[in-house]
């Protein structure tokens, strides 16, 4: 009796924002970290296909510089959907989502941490392999460092668009091929000043105003996707 | 909410907006259609042949008011949509819903027209020029929104999620523009100017406007036709549906 | 008349850029009329179900208890 009395007049601290971020991140890349050889797979189809196409268009080393930055910029852009649509697939299906949106830690929070986790664990180590990919398709090797800072500032922002998308089509059948549908007209913008970067580096132009486009877009999807995203989740699991 | 007034909370009831729309669809269609036959009468006849182009320029009185629908009618359904999902309003959703295949008829159009323009003007089928590229990519915008709306099973969530579609679309429109313009400069493509290096022609300029008002009174009733469909689809438990199938069957 | 069809040479674009036109916006105002009469086939069966479905409850009730009247 007296028990329950002091239960009924302790204050429950209050979950620290910090704390449950902290906590999300380490759920997040000790998932991740057990199911390492799950990283392997963008990185394995990307060098897939990414071989196809001297195969396909012949090894002339002049015909695969004019092309390669383009082609590894739309590679990653393949190889990033199958793990984007599963986003949030698990946790809609084991609860944990229901979780998260029961939290007192403000949603858009939760989400953008779980998304940059997810590119972290994912798209991150296609980007650490991007000089084999270079390499493999003659890569001028001055480019090499722009076409690496274009992905770090476009590979994220498809993430997080990638996300509000994920969330709208979790659950739903043929989800795999809706979200690419979805997703390319949004990517347009990003594929072509990231590739208007690459290809003003080869041809010896100043590259840095595309990549200072991608670098804004990002700071406006990093504000603005996490709401949205929050947005579709409540629809998400809505009965 | 004393800002909405009583009729407009009224038509927002589906049976009421159903016979409003039924009443309302022949009004517009029918004008829709005698404009369009002066704005015709107008472009094809009467409209001399231009100088540049003979009489292949004759394609702008469809192409364009096609291409300016499809892009009215995408800001119909995002805002539509924005009130679907802040208000929840049956009526919004399925408006919203019903815009998307009449913004995807537009800008199907305003591509293939643009592909038969095309090609005796430039040679080509088609040509990546700012413009139609844009349009292939709201084309995109549109069938993502549709495919949406088609994959979820509960008619109501399914239109709030597609909404939400809408409205980042929406959003990513005059980027998604400027990107492609900016693109298009980068490449020099040919950048040939659809209407020639003056103003158009005031014998060109009145039937292309009656045009566009006439797709903009067919969009109208060609969502008031939907609409009514939609409405039919998503209540269909309702009393005043079946009480529908009574009269039909009376009649 | 000639000049009209013939569209100075360019009939094979124009008149076939006015038909997709009419054929799109035809068959988007056909299109919901179809859907409709389906929806309505498929209300009036669910109608004609729910109906059955009541009028054998009814009557399994009332033979229900006509036997139990009865013993």
């Amino acid at each position: 009796m007296a028990t329950l009395v002091q239960m009924q007049q302790a204050d429950l601290p209050a979950p620290d924002t910090f704390a449950a971020i902290r906590a999300l991140l380490r759920r997040e890349l000790l998932l991740a970290w057990r199911r390492r050889a799950d990283a392997l797979f963008p990185v394995l189809y990307a060098l897939i296909v990414v071989s196809l196409f001297p195969f396909a268009l012949g090894p002339d080393d002049a015909l695969l510089t004019r092309i390669s930055g383009g082609v590894l910029l739309v590679t990653v852009l393949l190889a990033m959907l199958p793990s984007l649509e599963s986003l949030f697939r698990g946790d809609l299906e084991d609860g944990s989502l229901e979780q998260m949106l029961l939290s007192p830690q403000p949603l858009p929070l939760l989400v953008l941490v779980r998304v940059l986790a997810h590119w972290a664990t994912t798209t991150l180590p296609l980007i650490i392999v991007m000089p084999l990919l270079a390499v493999l398709l003659r890569l001028p090797a001055q480019v090499l460092p722009v076409l690496i800072a274009a992905l770090l500032l476009a590979t994220p922002l498809l993430a997080l668009l990638g996300a509000i998308l994920s969330a709208l089509t979790a659950g739903t059948r043929r989800s795999a091929i809706l979200l690419a549908l979805m997703l390319l007209p949004l990517a347009v913008p990003v594929v072509i000043f990231a590739a208007g970067a690459v290809a003003a580096a080869q041809s010896g132009l100043p590259h840095l105003a595309p990549l200072l486009w991608l670098a804004a877009a990002l700071i406006l999807a990093l504000v603005l996707a996490p709401f949205a995203c929050a947005a579709a989740l409540r629809i998400a699991v809505e009965t | 909410m004393k800002i909405i007034p009583l009729w407009l909370h009224k038509l927002s009831s589906p049976p009421v907006f159903y016979r409003f729309a039924g009443t309302l669809r022949p009004w517009f269609l029918w004008s829709a259609l005698v404009l369009a036959a002066v704005g015709l009468y107008g472009g094809l006849v009467l409209a001399p042949a231009d100088y540049q182009q003979g009489d292949a320029y004759r394609i702008i009185f469809i192409h364009v008011p096609s291409a300016w629908m499809s892009l009215f009618i995408y800001i119909c359904m995002a805002v539509a949509g924005l009130i679907a999902m802040v208000w929840r309003i049956k009526l919004a959703e399925v408006i919203a819903m019903e815009c998307a295949p009449i913004g995807a008829a537009f800008t199907l159009v305003t591509l293939i027209t643009g592909s038969l323009w095309g090609k005796p003007m430039w040679g080509t089928w088609w040509t990546w020029d700012a413009r139609l590229t844009s349009e292939l990519v709201l084309l995109f915008l549109y069938l993502g929104v549709i495919g949406l709306f088609s994959a979820i099973e509960d008619r109501r969530r399914a239109a709030r999620a597609a909404s939400l579609l809408a409205l980042v679309g929406v959003v990513n429109l005059p980027i998604i523009h400027y990107s492609v313009v900016w693109w298009n400069t980068l490449h020099q493509g040919t950048t040939v100017r659809l209407l020639g290096p003056s103003k158009i022609a005031p014998d060109m300029l009145w039937p292309l406007l009656l045009m566009a008002l006439a797709t903009h009174l067919y969009f109208f009733a060609s969502l008031l036709n939907r609409a009514r469909v939609g409405l039919l689809a998503v209540e269909g438990g309702k009393e005043w549906a079946r009480a529908l199938i009574a009269e039909k069957a009376d009649a | 008349m000639h000049d009209f069809i013939v569209m100075g040479g360019y009939a094979a674009y124009v008149w076939p850029a006015y038909a997709v036109f009419f054929i799109v916006f035809a068959w988007d105002w056909i299109a919901p009329t179809l859907r409709r009469r389906q929806l309505l086939n498929e209300l009036r069966g669910r109608v004609a179900r729910e109906r059955l479905r009541r009028e054998r409850s009814q009557a399994s009730a009332q033979r229900e208890s006509a036997s139990g009247s009865m013993s």
